[in-house]
């Protein structure tokens, strides 16, 4: 399967990253390269086997209370804030 | 007077309970050390000179009240991908700005817990992304070794490549790192020093910028086994911050170290001979196979058959995690952020120009393979192939104690060698990153340098929550290998 500029494209548009013009068929060819790589995994038997979502086996999620641990510290939260005022982010206009 | 610095942690800290050097006597001979160095290595990207200066004078304080604890007064390197309070942390990537947190991560608090101090923060390739440290956005660090009396610059591996280049050069006692590919086990093998990632889950990740989640683990890189041994102790244990974090009951490691291999069973997985490897790693590996059995223990051939998929399937499985776990850097609650015509301009040029070009092809991948239509043909497919190694695994471990590997398929290269091709890089991952696929602990422990004189090491791998194993089978070969060659100290 071969990723052509069109899906570069969508995929950096779906992923938030400004991909200049000029980089987007390097861009491609890289993707490409990787991806050709990759491929080799349809050669293995993959019928009937559950997907590995836990690294040790038995270890379910840890439940915990459910009550309040931390929070309340406006501050804390905002001091590395690029724009914060009055307690609040300050984010670019969304609604005109 | 002795030079504190070459002292081993478990040395250091026998140096300080005796009274015959204080915390603050050896964090000065550190900061002295680093000074001199730093300029030509670049492994550290903070240095907190005052306070690494302030607490080992409190720490000698507690010591004289009798209230030392198990790492009182150890002067540590710290990776920068973990978060520290009122210290900035960026993982080394632009895009996280002059980011300074205002909490301490679980690994790095129950450091200061025990008594430890910090020098300061150390290079990494950008997210641990990278085999070479090329990737950080404070440039390349260079490793204190150099080949024969050449003076090209030779990388300390990565991710954790300052950690690694810090613990070599005698920048600190011991550093943390972590691990989602290899990025403790590789610099620790390029550099002469011991590196151990653990289970996954051993180690909280609370706290430590997210790269890619299940498979990204906390662990220490030392001047020896016993050292990891000792500071992993303090780094593990449950943290209900962490969901994935495993419950309490840490075996003591130090002891382990001690255990005999008498009887044992190591296996030795014949899919580890690859094509190109240099006729010394395998030399080394029959070296190793040796040292094992003179210590009495039993070698088994075995085969770990889906071995040459776990690259492609962590090529999966890693950027798509990260692509999640890298959304949030949006430029609006912390870091870096470039203003567009519009708010998704605004996102879309603070990504560009905060992440690096390695971090953003392995965004593309993940998008791409976790995008509709494409979840079922790659993540799926990739975590199935996954299970199958980690079936691999489990089928060997039923036969065997402890399984032997060389650490990685070349010494250390020089930088700017292999940064043109992705995949070429990725390579060097081979032999660690199936430990990471599986959730087992590994451990790799220099053994030898090559005719270049260039650190080779072995790579011990064991159950899940066994590395007790890997400590006992780490210790009897470095017992056996003595390895005390260090780098000359050409930047003095």
């Amino acid at each position: 399967m071969s990723i052509d500029e069109n899906t570069v494209r969508k995929v950096a548009r779906l992923a938030r990253l400004a991909l200049p013009e000029e980089r987007v068929a390097p861009m491609a060819a890289e993707l490409n390269g990787i991806m050709a790589w990759i491929e080799q995994l349809n050669e293995v038997d993959v019928e009937g086997v559950e997907p590995m979502t836990s690294a040790v086996e038995g270890a379910g999620l840890a439940m915990r209370e459910d009550v309040v641990t931390d929070g309340n510290d406006p501050e804390r939260v905002l001091a590395n804030a690029p724009k914060a005022e009055d307690g609040f982010f300050v984010v670019p206009k969304v609604v005109e | 007077m002795t030079d504190l610095t070459a002292l081993t942690l478990a040395s250091a800290l026998d140096g300080m309970e005796k009274k015959r050097f204080s915390s603050a006597e050896i964090t000065d001979a550190f900061l002295a050390a680093i000074e001199k160095a730093n300029p030509h290595l670049n492994a550290y990207v903070v240095v907190t000179a005052e306070q690494a200066r302030a607490a080992a004078k409190a720490s000698d304080a507690r010591r004289a009240k009798g209230q030392a604890g198990p790492l009182e007064g150890a002067p540590l390197g710290i990776k920068d991908l973990f978060c520290t309070e009122g210290v900035r942390a960026t993982a080394c990537s632009n895009i996280l700005g002059e980011f300074t947190p205002t909490y301490e991560s679980t690994v790095t608090a129950n450091l200061w817990r025990d008594g430890a101090l910090m020098l300061g923060k150390l290079n990494m390739d950008e997210f641990a992304m990278g085999s070479s440290n090329e990737t950080s956005r404070f440039g390349p660090v260079v490793s204190p070794w150099r080949r024969g009396n050449e003076d090209a610059k030779l990388t300390p591996g990565g991710s954790s490549g300052g950690s690694a280049s810090a613990v070599a050069a005698d920048l600190c006692l011991g550093a943390t790192a972590t691990d989602t590919g290899g990025s403790i086990r590789q610099p620790a093998a390029f550099t002469g020093t011991v590196g151990i990632k653990p289970t996954y889950g051993r180690c909280s990740r609370w706290g430590i910028v997210a790269f890619a989640s299940s498979l990204d683990q906390a662990g220490p890189i030392t001047k020896t086994v016993e050292d990891a041994a000792m500071l992993l102790q303090s780094m593990a244990g449950h943290d209900p911050k962490d969901s994935t974090s495993l419950p309490d009951g840490l075996p003591d490691f130090r002891t382990a170290c001690a255990k005999p291999i008498k009887g044992m069973t190591i296996g030795i997985p014949e899919e580890y001979r690859v094509d190109g490897m240099p006729a010394e790693i395998e030399a080394l590996w029959a070296q190793g196979i040796e040292w094992a059995k003179e210590a009495g223990a039993k070698i088994k051939k075995i085969s770990l058959k889906h071995t040459k998929y776990a690259l492609p399937t962590y090529y999966i499985v890693a950027p798509a995690e990260a692509s999640s776990n890298l959304a949030r850097y949006d430029g609006m609650r912390y870091g870096a952020r470039v203003a567009g015509k519009d708010l998704v301009a605004t996102y879309e040029q603070s990504r560009a120009r905060g992440f690096g070009a390695e971090v953003q092809r392995r965004i593309l991948i993940g998008t791409y393979v976790l995008s509709a239509g494409y979840y079922d043909a790659y993540y799926l497919r990739a975590q199935k192939v996954r299970q199958r190694i980690a079936e691999d695994f489990r089928e060997a471990f039923k036969d065997v104690d402890a399984i032997l590997t060389p650490a990685t398929p070349s010494a250390a290269f020089a930088l700017g060698e292999r940064s043109g091709d992705p995949v070429q890089m990725y390579l060097n991952d081979i032999f660690t990153v199936t430990a990471n696929l599986a959730g087992l602990p590994g451990l790799a422990l220099p053994v030898a340098v090559d005719a270049q004189g260039l650190p080779l090491g072995l790579q011990v791998i064991g159950r899940a929550l066994d590395e007790e194993t890997v400590f006992a089978v780490s210790a009897a070969l470095e017992k056996a290998a003595k390895f005390s060659t260090k780098p000359a100290r050409w930047w003095t």
